[in-house]
């Protein structure tokens, strides 16, 4: 159990500290999130009525556009120089890789999306009418519904042509729930008009269920040539 | 001479890609504690085989056998490096190490810094691995292949643009760890290089084993291809 | 079978030109929708359809993955006996017995549980090994095409009846359009995968669907108890004769489908036995090397060699 902890921790922060040394690309996905919310916010009349309605919606599709161009980057670096053989070739289980790879997203994920909720809270002139610390949790759990699915179709997208297209191709179908609950949730809590808790047990059902699938068929997707 | 019995067992393994097969039915064993070179033209199966016996591509039949297990079984015996240097351009060549290092269970920095400096490098250098010379990046490769001390070494096309002062300080090494009982496979192109070290040469051609000989010069020359 | 074909056929044309009579003559005009509703005897039957073959495809993909270790195979085995068990019982239990919705009776449950259970060992008894990979793309291919019927027909319907071609809260409409999008990603992955474990990484998709499925389901039937919404596909029980004629249509149905999955079942055994003909034949000749290597379909990550 050990050796699983000191792999997947030593894996994070090799991740963490190639993405920093690439600061390139890190600069890149921020400046497009500042460009996916600025569209929006041209698309999508700040100052209408229903903007309240609507912008939890808006902020999630903003995030899911935002995570997808993440996901596709963290697989690439382990395919240059075929890295990836390295791994497969060392007694390190699986599973270590996969839940190291998702934190390395979450937490990349996670810093656009802090990145992005100001931006969208000052365009939009948001106040929360419902209980505010309730966002915490939908953030969390929400943002770690569309990272280990993707990661793991990322995965399983290294096998395909068109990989980049694959990834979105296989993420949104299977994260329709998953967005409704967020997006719900967010509507709820901002509007204030009805209770989120059922859409948080829903995404935290949600989180448990495909984790446990993720992490249970993940050899099989590092395996397959 | 280490003779021991054989370690690795190839069993009519086949292998194809579609309607191709790269591996047609290799059945071979190969003792321990040798050096066995492979060589053959492009196309002639030695990347498929030696990924096969690394447990990197499954055969559609047959089977490989390293020391009595599946090659995933015995990954811990097992050191790989292929054309493709296997390493992270971003970080120096002691941060690549510690970092597979880590994923064998390899305390501390003392081994990481011993390989490196086998393979002729200096552990201190802080350059990026992606910036290094294609020769400098076949020895860290090599570095990292050998860090957990495997007993069986596969190394596909380890001399390729490497300049022949380093690339005859590998062979040189690589002679070294035979004597010390480790069994070694090279795919290369370059067979004169190995001529004083190697104990066996296989030549493969169209996916099958055409012939092993001790030495180079009793090898008839190749077919010409049709 | 082959020899049989051409006469199911022909009986399944005839089953299905009686359903169609049934549907547009037979079967009484409802009352409030007038004669529109008779799509309904597509619409349903389709659904129904589609929704047992994708049911098949993730029994078969549960079956592809566990066929890898015979430990896996007992293990799944067990797990499918004890959920055949559970299903048989729960629905007496009083507490469950409760929250099963109006006119579904606790028998009627506990029977297609034990039908669901015996489904998965037949598949495992009559597919054996790649068989049970060649079911998995029949049905899911076969699925879509019958889910794409339903998705059409839906909002045919919706129009003139409701004035309204889609409503986001129709719990029903919405979980086949989710059903609808991950099986066609499955056709995608299995078109786009270069791997040699195309399959496996299909099936692995076809369990993340299934799991996905009452998800979906649920997402919605709340989000709709929050956010009343016209409910397209109508409630409530039906005039026995509609049922009737609905039957009959799911029967044809059925047969039409069971006829195509056949036709297709065949076409991918034979084209898989070509293939292996062909890659045979490739292993016992000695063709030149470069001839080879041009008609090579190359795998992304590593060329031969």
């Amino acid at each position: 159990m050990n050796l699983f902890w000191s792999i997947m921790l030593a894996t994070l922060a090799k991740d963490i500290r190639l993405e920093w040394r690439s600061k390139d690309a890190l600069n890149a996905m921020l400046f497009f999130s500042l460009l996916v919310v600025v569209i929006f916010v041209f698309s999508f009349d700040p100052l209408a009525e229903e903007s309240r309605h609507i912008v939890g919606g808006l902020v999630w599709v903003a995030f899911l556009f935002a995570a997808v161009v993440a996901l596709n980057q963290t697989w690439a670096r382990e395919l240059r120089n075929q890295v990836l053989d390295a791994y497969r070739v060392s007694p390190a289980p699986a599973t270590a890789l996969f839940v190291a790879k998702v934190l390395g997203n979450f937490l990349f994920v996670s810093v656009l999306e802090a990145l992005m909720t100001p931006l969208f809270v000052i365009f939009y002139n948001l106040h929360v009418l419902g209980p505010a610390w309730q966002l915490i949790p939908v953030a969390l759990l929400g943002t770690w519904a569309l990272v280990v699915n993707g990661t793991f179709f990322a995965a399983m997208s290294l096998r395909t042509r068109s990989r980049e297209l694959m990834l979105p191709l296989l993420l949104f179908p299977v994260s329709i729930p998953a967005v409704l609950g967020m997006v719900a949730a967010t509507t709820s809590i901002l509007t204030g008009e009805n209770p989120a808790h059922f859409y948080i047990v829903l995404l935290l059902t949600y989180d448990v269920v495909f984790t446990t699938a993720c992490i249970g068929l993940f050899d099989t997707v590092l395996q397959a040539e | 001479m280490n003779l021991q019995p054989p370690v690795v067992k190839v069993e009519n393994v086949v292998k194809q890609f579609g309607r191709f097969a790269a591996l047609r039915g290799v059945t071979a064993e190969f003792e321990g504690g040798r050096f066995h070179v492979i060589l053959g033209d492009n196309g002639a199966g030695k990347t498929t085989l030696l990924r096969a016996l690394a447990g990197l591509a499954h055969p559609t039949r047959g089977a490989v056998s390293i020391l009595g297990k599946t090659p995933h079984e015995a990954c811990r015996d097992l050191g790989y490096m292929a054309h493709p240097s296997l390493l992270y351009d971003e970080m120096s060549g002691i941060e690549n190490l510690r970092y597979f290092a880590s994923l064998y269970d390899i305390p501390g920095d003392d081994r990481c810094r011993e390989v490196i400096r086998a393979v002729g490098l200096d552990p201190e250098l802080a350059r990026p691995v992606g910036k290094y010379s294609q020769g400098m990046r076949q020895r860290m490769s090599l570095a990292r292949a050998i860090l957990h001390d495997p007993k069986i070494l596969l190394l596909d096309e380890p001399f390729s643009n490497v300049d022949v002062h380093s690339a005859r300080e590998m062979v040189a090494l690589l002679a070294g760890m035979r004597d010390a009982g480790k069994t070694i496979f090279v795919v290369t192109h370059q067979a004169a290089l190995l001529e004083g070290a190697a104990d066996e040469f296989l030549w493969m051609e169209n996916g099958q084993i055409v012939d092993r000989t001790r030495d180079l010069s009793t090898h008839s020359t190749y077919p010409e291809p049709a | 079978m082959k020899k049989a074909f051409p006469i199911l056929a022909g009986l399944t044309a005839i089953f299905l030109a009686y359903a169609f009579y049934q549907a547009m003559f037979v079967a009484p005009t409802d009352f409030a929708q007038g004669d529109v509703y008779r799509i309904i005897y597509y619409h349903v039957p389709s659904a129904w359809t589609a929704f047992l073959l994708f049911f098949i495809n993730f029994l078969a993909s549960v079956q592809y993955l566990a066929n890898a270790k015979p430990s896996w195979r007992r293990a799944v085995n067990w797990v499918v006996v004890l959920l055949g068990i559970v299903g048989f019982i729960a629905p007496f239990v009083p507490q469950v017995r409760a929250q099963l919705p109006t006119g579904m009776y606790p028998s009627s449950v506990a029977t297609t549980a034990l039908i669901l259970v015996g489904l998965y060992f037949l598949i495992a008894r009559f597919f054996p090994e790649q068989n049970v990979d060649l079911l998995a793309v029949t049905t899911a291919e076969v699925g879509v095409v019958f889910c794409t019927i339903v998705l059409i027909t839906g909002p045919i319907w919706a129009r003139p009846v409701w004035g309204i071609w889609w409503a986001p809260g129709d719990i029903r409409l919405t979980s086949t359009l989710v059903l609808w999008l991950i099986y066609v990603s499955y056709l995608v992955l299995r078109r786009f995968s270069d791997s040699a474990q195309t399959q496996k990484l299909a099936a692995v998709l076809a369990v993340f669907g299934a799991l996905d499925v009452p998800l979906v389901y649920f997402s919605i039937w709340f989000f709709r108890t929050q956010h009343p919404q016209p409910v397209i596909g109508g409630g409530g029980s039906m005039d026995p004769r509609m049922l009737h004629t609905l039957l009959i249509s799911w029967m044809a149905f059925l047969c039409f489908a069971y006829l195509i999955c056949w036709s297709r079942f065949q076409l991918e055994r034979l084209r898989r036995e070509v293939e292996e003909a062909e890659a045979l034949e490739s292993l016992l000749e000695t063709p030149s090397s470069s001839a080879q290597i041009s008609k090579a379909r190359v795998p992304l990550s590593r060329g031969p060699q």
